[in-house]
């Protein structure tokens, strides 16, 4: 069997951090810009668990539990935000949440 | 284990552009449950069953159900759906896809430049990881402590339900008039 390497793991991690940066630019609706978020946030941990896994070093996974924790924190206070929002403006469009005081 | 990595990383690309062009917010939290599951096994094949654990409980498990409790919240339905395939037209995606594409294309180029350099088989046990956490990384894991601690209480103060946010600048004292 043929072995992995190292860039190839990077380049699917660059496919999952675009494929998340795409739905952020496209996407009008709050949830799934958060979803697209979590994907990139996602493909940044693989590539930290992939160079940690090609120099044999704890420290990626290490920084792959940190962005968890970070994302974790990030997407509670988000969907927090996300409830306001729905609960004030009646909408989860971003285009039409323009003001900053209500 | 080269074979796992292939599929896995296929299954995960598939389900992510599934995710990113569904309408219902149901479906592309089920389709991201399946890449987030994915990528469990591509981070087992390459020698880290600890980020493959982490990645099932918290991601898989944790972050999944918060949206899917904001989703039954909202109520989001067929509306939701409606409305998303009337936003989702030809014209609005193609432009971001088109610049997102040129900056894929460019980190691959820059990514194939190098000599390829096999990935080594070993596995990196939890064993070391957390030896290594506890050790020269105990500063960072109180800082992530700190992280989680603001985070539950921002969502916290920011969850509840106040009848008006105003600033108190433009808040009305019953006393003054």
């Amino acid at each position: 069997m043929s072995t992995v390497h190292a860039h190839t793991v990077l380049i699917v991690a660059a496919i999952l951090f675009v494929l998340g940066l795409a739905g952020v630019l496209t996407r009008k609706n709050i949830i799934f810009m958060l979803i697209s978020i979590e994907i990139m946030l996602n493909a940044a941990g693989l590539a930290f668990v992939a160079a940690g896994s090609r120099w044999q070093q704890a420290d990626g996974q290490i920084m792959y539990l940190f962005i968890l924790a970070m994302a974790a924190a990030e997407v509670s206070v988000a969907l927090a935000l996300v409830l306001q929002i729905q609960h004030q403006h009646k909408t989860l469009d971003v285009e039409q949440l323009t003001a900053l005081k209500d | 284990m080269s074979l796992v990595f292939y599929i896995s990383s296929f299954v995960a690309i598939l389900a992510t552009i599934m995710v990113i062009t569904r309408h219902d917010p149901i479906h592309a939290l089920l389709y991201l449950v399946a890449s987030f599951l994915a990528i469990a096994v591509t981070f087992l094949s390459l020698g880290a069953p600890f980020a493959a654990a982490l990645e099932v409980i918290v991601y898989a498990g944790a972050i999944i159900v918060l949206f899917i409790f904001v989703v039954m919240m909202l109520n989001l339905g067929k509306e939701t759906a409606n409305q998303e395939k009337g936003w989702l037209r030809l014209r609005v995606w193609l432009g971001p896809s088109i610049l997102v594409l040129v900056l894929l294309a460019e980190m691959i180029v820059v990514l194939l430049q190098p000599q390829p350099t096999a990935m080594p088989a070993a596995v990196v046990t939890p064993r070391e990881v957390s030896l290594s956490l506890y050790g020269e990384y105990i500063i960072a894991v109180e800082l992530v402590g700190f992280l989680l601690m603001t985070g539950i209480v921002g969502a916290a103060h920011i969850g509840k339900h106040k009848k008006k946010n105003l600033h108190r600048y433009l808040q009305t004292y019953p006393n003054l008039n």
